[in-house]
């Protein structure tokens, strides 16, 4: 387990209040100063040295996408954006730091604007988290009153001001560039890529895009050095992370830990088990609810970071653990995932608008034993169609779950589903026709 | 995605009231001269918060004229965004989730709750047109559920009793206290917790 001097998120349970008394009783903005004046270079070398990847879902090095910010401000000003869209069903870490560890992230957004060279920073959170983000805005007014932000913001010389912007209930805005059309006020539709925000990001300007989580433990990271940060978890997987253990276990919870803590150690120790026993688990989805699951047998020696998942065919992605024990539907639960992307839908690119509902219409018939047994690879079939050919990830990350459920619960679906075809399979027909309308004469 | 459209009875008209304006001209003042568009989030939450929950379609083209920009990109955002409110939904708005980490810890039986309490079906006003509830997608407690949200509160860790409680105090015009119901702190491991021991017993 990792040791509590080695936590960055001290507040956590919000034990001492994330006032700034409190606050810097804690080590927030100690020396805030020092650290700037040691230079743009200096913090991205740092953070580079830290191997910190984003902790939104991407795990993109944030480092290199700091780097990617033009070295001179040209006519366009710089923005730093700060991602709090917090939609991933299985995710809630994030709403912690913006009411307990507010002066965490304020600091953090200072330093990464000096580094990238914005003066106005932009915190979007989803509007649900309504009274958190006063929590945060409480937090800024401190900031401003003790001159921490604002003109010559901390005595650093850098003008900084923060303001937040609330969402309204779209998920597709935790994807970046919809997020940048958020804030401009217009539908939360994502952009074409490239060129990306780092060059053409908000009002058309370079734009760095953060998740809350990582820009909050930046300030942590460059006080203790980038080194005390990688030595932690492994190579290219360092630090420490927030992970929310919810579903089926005894004490569902948020806890932070090191970054490759094997799977069972965070269920068992900190989660308090699975409900029933370890035995009655059946599967976990292990980074929010766009991440395929892993079965049980996997789950054994499972550890949790980037690239182990990787190698497991699913993704750390938020580190948002749902766990789902025998006395649940699997197929029913991934139905209800295929709801939330259908209702979550942005509705611009078609295999995105139309295959999540459709996947999501099969999965309850297969959950109520109604589909035939060509459906099932007609299902994979729809989550092919969909991966690869939308605008944003987001719209592949609605088939990784039921690509999840094919690969490792066929079985409990083909058990299931035994009803015989509607109209018979011709094998000379291409994919994705409708069968139906083939057996019309003059169709 | 959502289907949504705007309620048949439309007020004639809306204008921002002074305080309403106030708040409207200070989130202006957050964008950049000429981007003043950005604000039409936020304004369309003043316009909700002053017509008792919802927005008509006059105050979408009051913040039209207010930003300089066209009506059907304000109708656009209104409709697009589902935390605006197209048509009347009481004084008390309960949105129940029943994503998949809901789902598993019982978030029906909270649904069962708002059937039995304010009306069978969603979106439809109760008895005394004072709340209507809603099935939502993940409101982002996911170790607290089942949860459920009332206007901006959320209330977490529930069960159908203690939501018939809650629904009970809310039919009353009462405001129940938010948060936890099974009387744990935020969000730590409830009688579990193995770190942070010592600011815990500081």
């Amino acid at each position: 387990m990792l040791k509590d001097k080695d936590r960055i998120f001290q507040n956590l349970y919000n034990d001492q209040g994330p006032d700034i008394a409190s606050s810097l009783k804690r080590g927030d903005w100690v020396g805030t100063k020092d650290l700037i004046e040691k230079g743009r270079d200096w913090i991205i070398n740092e953070v580079k040295t830290s191997q910190l990847r984003g902790r939104g879902g991407a795990g993109f090095p944030t480092g290199l996408k700091w780097s990617f910010a033009p070295k001179e401000v040209g006519s366009r000003p710089h923005y730093l954006v700060i991602n709090g869209d917090e939609s991933e069903p299985g995710t809630c870490k994030d709403r912690d730091i913006l009411r307990f560890e507010p002066h965490k992230l304020i600091e953090g957004c200072l330093i990464a604007a000096y580094a990238v060279q914005a003066h106005v920073c932009y915190i979007y959170i989803r509007g649900e988290y309504f009274i958190d983000g006063e929590k945060l805005q409480a937090a800024i007014n401190e900031a401003y009153e003790k001159k921490l932000i604002g003109k010559n913001a901390a005595g650093t010389g850098w003008d900084l001001d923060i303001y937040i912007h609330y969402g309204a209930g779209a998920y597709i805005c935790g994807e970046e560039t919809a997020l940048l059309e958020s804030i401009e006020g217009k539908k939360g539709q994502p952009r074409l890529k490239p060129p990306f925000p780092a060059l053409i990001g908000l009002y058309g300007c370079p734009t760095i895009i953060n998740n809350v989580e990582t820009i909050a433990v930046v300030p942590t990271v460059l006080r203790r050095g980038g080194e005390w940060f990688a030595s932690l978890g492994r190579e290219k997987n360092t630090g420490t992370k927030i992970f929310c253990i919810s579903g089926n276990v005894n004490n569902p919870c948020n806890v932070e830990e090191e970054m490759s803590i094997p799977l069972k150690e965070l269920i068992e120790v900190h989660a308090g088990g699975v409900i029933g026993g370890w035995d009655n688990l059946q599967a976990v989805i292990p980074g929010g609810s766009s991440m395929p699951l892993i079965p049980k047998k996997k789950c054994e020696t499972l550890t949790m970071d980037f690239d182990s998942l990787m190698a497991e065919k699913s993704g750390l992605g938020t580190a948002g653990i749902v766990v789902i024990n025998k006395d649940q539907d699997i197929i029913k639960c991934m139905a209800r995932i295929a709801r939330f992307y259908k209702h979550e839908s942005c509705g611009q690119c078609t295999p995105c608008r139309e295959g999540s509902g459709w996947m999501w219409r099969m999965l309850e018939r297969m959950a109520e034993g109604k589909a035939s047994k060509d459906e099932i690879e007609m299902l994979g079939d729809v989550t092919n169609q969909i991966a690869g050919h939308t605008i944003c990830a987001f719209g592949e990350g609605s088939s990784w779950p039921v690509q999840g459920l094919l690969r490792h619960f066929k079985k409990e679906i083909e058990e299931r589903n035994n009803l015989d075809l509607i109209v018979e399979k011709k094998n000379n027909i291409p994919y994705l026709v409708d069968q139906h309308l083939l057996d019309k004469k003059n169709a | 995605m959502s289907l949504r459209r705007p309620a048949k009875d439309q007020p004639q008209t809306f204008e921002f009231n002074s305080s309403s304006l106030e708040a409207a001209n200070t989130i202006v003042s957050k964008y950049p001269s000429g981007k003043q568009q950005s604000a039409v989030m936020a304004l369309l939450y003043i316009a909700q918060k002053q017509n008792n929950n919802w927005i008509p379609l006059a105050a979408m083209k009051c913040i039209a004229k207010f930003l300089d920009m066209p009506y059907i990109k304000v109708y656009e955002v209104a409709t697009f965004y589902t935390m605006y409110n197209l048509s009347p939904v009481g004084k008390y708005f309960v949105q129940v989730c029943t994503t998949t980490p809901c789902m598993i810890r019982g978030a029906n039986k909270l649904v069962e709750a708002c059937k039995e309490k304010i009306a069978e079906n969603e979106t439809v006003l109760s008895n005394d047109k004072s709340c209507s509830w809603m099935e939502v997608e993940c409101l982002g407690a996911c170790v607290n559920a089942p949860m459920m949200q009332i206007n901006d509160d959320y209330y977490e860790d529930l069960d159908k009793e203690k939501t018939l409680e809650i629904l009970d105090k809310i039919l009353k015009g009462e405001t129940p206290k938010a948060g936890s119901y099974r009387g744990r702190v935020n969000n730590e491991p409830e009688n579990n917790r193995k770190t942070l021991m010592d600011l815990k017993n500081a």
